[in-house]
C-alpha cells in the first residue's frame, strides 16, 4: 500500500526538479523560436555560466569583499561572459550558416558545445565547485496530517519561485518591449522581418544573450543543488524530452513538459523502479517523449506542423 | 591528363551502368584494395616502417575499419534517407550483445510454460551476422516513429533508443550472462576452424567485412531502393505523390542501416575490444558516428571512410603535437584544448564545406579532368 504522504512527497520533489528541467528547456525554446536553431549547446552554456559565477564569487570572497558585493560583481561578471559568448557564437558559428538546413545548424551547435566545454573548464577549472546562494535545508510540511510530514527542500521552493519570476519577465519582454516584438517578428519570418528593417544579427545576438541569462539562472539553482561541475552538461540531454513533450516553440510547453517529466520520472522510479531493477529514471523521460510523439507529433503545446510542396 | 575519360567508349548497357564507369577510378580502387589486402599485411609481417610495432594496425587501422563500417550504416539512414539518428551507439550495442549471447548460447527459461528455449553456442561468423539481424529488427521497431515525425523530433526519438538500451544492457544481467562486473568477454574468434588472434588476421577479417559491406551498400544506394531513399530524403511528400511508399522506404532504410551498424558493433566488441561494458556504446559513440558522416559527406559511401579517418586520427594528432613541440602541458589542459580544437574544426568545416570531404574529392576530380588547363 502506497502511503499518500509518501506519494505527495515524491510528487512535490519531482515537480520541483521538473522546474529545473524547465529552466534548461526554456533556453532551448527561446533560441528555437527566434532562429530555428536547435541549440545543443544549452547545457554547456549552463556549465559556463555556473563556472564563471562560482569562480568569480570564490575569488572575490577570498579577497575580502563582503558577500553581497561579491554576489553582485560575480553575477555581473557572469553576465558579461555570457554576452561575449553570445556575440562570438552569433558572429562565428551561427551567423555564417544562415540559410543552411536545420541539421547543419544543429551540428554546428554541437561543435559550439565542445568549444564551450573545453574553454570553460580550461579557464575556470574542472573540479566540482559548491555554490551556496540559496538555503538547502529541508522543511517538513503538514506534520499534523501525515506521520512524519512531507519533506520539502527549501532550495526547490526557491527554484520554483525563481522560475516563476523568470517566465513572467520573459513574457513581459516578449510581449511589451520593442526588442521583444522584433524577436517575435524574426521568429515568424526572417525575410519579412528583415524587409521592415529589423537587424537580424542584432536580434540573434539578443536571443543568444537571453538564452545565456536563462542558462545563468539555471546554473545558480542547479549549482546550489549539485555543485557546479561537468556533469551539469548532461542536463541538456534531459531537456530534450521536455521539449518534445511541450513542443519546440512553446514557452508554457517547456514549463508543463518539465513538470511532467520531473514528476513522472520520480514517481516511476519510486513506485515502478523496484519491479524493473531500478534506474529507470535514466530513460523514462525519453520513452514518455516517444509516446507523446506518436500521439501528438508537435508536442502538447506546439504549433501544428503544416507542410507544403 | 591522367584523369580523363576521353576515349573510353561504352558499347553495352552493362558498361554504361557499371559501378565505376571510369577506368582510372577502377585502377585507383584496385590499387587501394591491393595495398590494403596485400601490402599492409606484408609490411606488418616483416615489421617494415610504419608497421614496426602492432600499434598502427591494432590501435588505428582496426578501429578505423570498424567505425567506417558503422559510418556507412549511419550514412544510409542519415545521408541517403534523411532520417537523423542519435541512436547509432545503441544499435551497435544491440549487435554486440546479441552476437555475444548467440556466440555463448542462449537460454530462455519460460517458467510459466514449463519449458525453456535453449540454443547452443553458434559459430562466430553466424553470431555476428545474426547480431546484425537483431539490430535490424530493433531498428525497424525504433524506425516506426519516423512514419509520423521527422527531423530533429526524430533525433530525440532515436535518443530514446540510445538511453533505453544503455539501461537494458547495464541492468538486465541476462544479457551479460550474469557477469558480476557487467563486463563481458568475447568468445574466441574461430572462423571455420581458423582461430584469429594476431592483429594482422583481425585486420584482414575486418577489412573483408568492410569491403563486402561497402560494395553491397554502394550497389544498394544506386539501385531502386537507394533511389527511393533519396526521394524520401529530398522531399517526402513529393516522393509519396510519385508513388514511393514511405513505409517501405523508411523502414528498409532503418533495417539496412541498423544491420550494418549492428555488424559493426559486433566486430567492435569481438575483434577490437575483446571485453567490453555498455559504456563502450554510449551517446558519445552515436555523436561520433554522426560527426563522421557529416564531416565525411552526407550521402557518400566514400565520405564515410574519410569522415571516420578524420575523426579518429584528429585526437591522436592533437595529442602528439604538444609533445613533439616540447610544450609542457598538463594532460587536463590537453584534453580541454582537444575539445576546443575539435569543436572549432567542426564549426569551420561546416561553414566552409557543408557537404563534407566527399565534395572536396569530387571537386578535385573535376579540376583533374581539365588539368593542366584552367577550363
Amino acid at each position: 500500500m502506497i502511503a499518500l504522504g509518501q506519494f505527495l512527497e515524491v510528487l512535490i520533489g519531482g515537480l520541483m526538479s521538473g522546474v529545473l528541467y524547465s529552466l534548461v528547456a526554456l533556453g532551448f525554446v527561446l533560441i528555437f523560436k527566434a532562429s530555428g536553431v536547435f541549440n545543443f549547446a544549452q547545457g554547456a552554456m549552463v556549465l559556463l555560466a555556473g563556472l564563471a559565477l562560482v569562480r568569480s564569487l570564490d575569488l572575490l570572497v577570498a579577497n575580502g569583499f563582503p558577500l553581497w558585493a561579491a554576489i553582485i560583481f560575480g553575477i555581473g561578471f557572469a553576465v558579461v561572459i555570457m554576452a561575449i559568448t553570445a556575440w562570438l557564437i552569433e558572429r562565428f558559428a551561427i551567423g555564417p550558416l544562415v540559410n543552411q538546413d536545420a541539421l547543419t545548424l544543429f551540428m554546428s551547435t554541437i561543435g559550439v558545445t565542445f568549444i564551450l566545454e573545453g574553454a570553460s573548464q580550461m579557464i575556470f577549472g574542472s573540479d566540482a565547485y559548491p555554490l551556496r546562494l540559496f538555503p538547502t535545508d529541508a522543511w517538513f510540511l503538514f506534520e499534523s496530517h501525515f506521520p512524519g510530514g512531507i519533506l520539502v527542500n527549501k532550495l526547490d521552493i526557491w527554484g520554483g519561485f525563481i522560475a516563476g519570476i523568470l517566465v513572467a519577465g520573459l513574457a513581459i519582454f516578449f510581449q511589451r518591449t520593442k526588442t521583444g516584438r522584433a524577436l517575435r517578428a524574426v521568429a515568424d519570418d526572417h525575410l519579412a522581418a528583415q524587409s521592415v528593417g529589423i537587424p537580424i544579427s542584432w536580434i540573434w545576438f539578443v536571443v543568444w544573450l537571453v538564452a545565456g541569462l536563462v542558462a545563468l539562472v539555471a546554473a545558480t539553482v542547479w549549482g546550489t543543488k549539485l555543485g557546479v561541475q561537468f556533469s551539469i552538461t548532461f542536463l541538456a540531454l534531459k531537456a530534450l524530452p521536455v521539449l518534445i513533450i511541450g513542443g519546440f516553440t512553446s514557452v508554457p510547453g517547456a514549463i508543463v513538459g518539465g513538470l511532467m517529466v520531473g514528476a513522472g520520472e520520480k514517481i516511476a522510479e519510486v513506485f515502478l523502479g523496484p519491479y524493473m531493477g531500478g534506474g529507470i529514471e535514466y530513460w523514462f523521460a525519453y520513452v514518455l517523449a516517444l509516446a507523446v510523439l506518436l500521439v501528438r507529433p508537435q508536442g502538447l503545446f506546439g504549433e501544428p506542423i503544416i507542410e507544403r510542396i | 591528363m591522367l584523369y580523363r575519360e576521353a576515349g573510353q567508349f561504352k558499347t553495352t548497357y552493362a558498361e554504361d551502368m557499371a559501378i565505376f564507369p571510369i577506368r582510372q577510378d577502377r585502377i585507383a580502387l584496385a590499387t587501394l584494395l591491393g595495398i590494403a589486402f596485400i601490402g599492409v599485411p606484408l609490411l606488418a609481417t616483416f615489421h617494415i616502417w610504419p608497421f614496426g610495432s602492432d600499434y598502427l594496425l591494432r590501435a588505428i587501422l582496426l578501429p578505423f575499419l570498424i567505425l567506417a563500417l558503422a559510418a556507412i550504416g549511419v550514412n544510409i539512414l542519415v545521408g541517403y534517407c534523411g532520417q537523423i539518428s542519435l541512436g547509432s551507439g545503441a544499435f551497435m550495442a544491440i549487435g554486440a550483445y546479441s552476437a555475444y549471447k548467440l556466440g555463448t548460447g542462449v537460454h530462455i527459461p519460460l517458467a510459466w510454460l514449463g519449458f525453456a528455449i535453449s540454443i547452443p553456442p553458434l559459430p562466430v561468423l553466424s553470431s555476428i551476422l545474426l547480431g546484425g539481424l537483431t539490430a535490424a529488427a530493433a531498428g525497424i521497431l525504433f524506425g516506426v516513429p519516423s512514419l509520423r515525425i521527422k527531423g530533429l523530433y526524430l533525433a530525440v526519438a532515436t535518443l530514446a533508443a540510445q538511453f533505453f538500451f544503455d539501461w537494458v544492457f547495464l541492468r538486465v544481467s541476462w544479457f551479460t550472462n550474469y557477469a558480476p562486473s557487467g563486463s563481458v568477454n568475447a568468445p574466441t574468434l574461430n572462423f571455420f576452424g581458423l582461430v584469429l588472434d594476431t592483429p594482422i588476421e583481425r585486420y584482414l577479417l575486418c577489412l573483408t567485412f568492410v569491403t563486402v559491406f561497402a560494395v553491397l551498400a554502394k550497389n544498394l544506394v544506386r539501385g531502386n531502393l537507394g533511389r527511393q531513399w533519396m526521394a524520401i530524403r529530398d522531399m517526402d511528400i513529393a516522393a509519396e505523390l510519385i508513388g514511393i511508399r514511405p513505409l517501405n522506404a523508411k523502414l528498409t532504410a532503418f533495417a539496412v542501416s541498423s544491420f550494418i551498424i549492428g555488424v559493426a558493433g559486433a566486430l567492435w566488441a569481438f575483434v577490437y575490444l575483446g571485453s567490453w561494458e555498455p559504456l563502450a556504446f554510449s551517446i558519445d559513440r552515436s555523436l561520433q558516428l554522426l560527426f563522421m558522416v557529416i564531416i565525411g559527406g552526407l550521402g557518400s559511401i566514400m565520405g564515410s571512410f574519410l569522415g571516420a579517418a578524420f575523426i579518429l586520427i584528429l585526437p591522436i594528432v592533437l595529442n602528439l603535437i604538444p609533445t613533439q613541440l616540447g610544450v609542457p602541458l598538463s594532460t587536463e589542459t590537453i584534453t580541454h584544448l582537444e575539445f576546443i580544437i575539435f569543436g572549432s574544426l567542426i564549426c569551420y568545416l561546416l561553414i566552409k564545406e557543408p557537404q563534407g570531404f566527399a565534395r572536396l574529392i569530387s571537386l578535385g576530380k573535376e579540376k583533374l579532368r581539365l588539368w593542366p588547363f584552367p577550363y
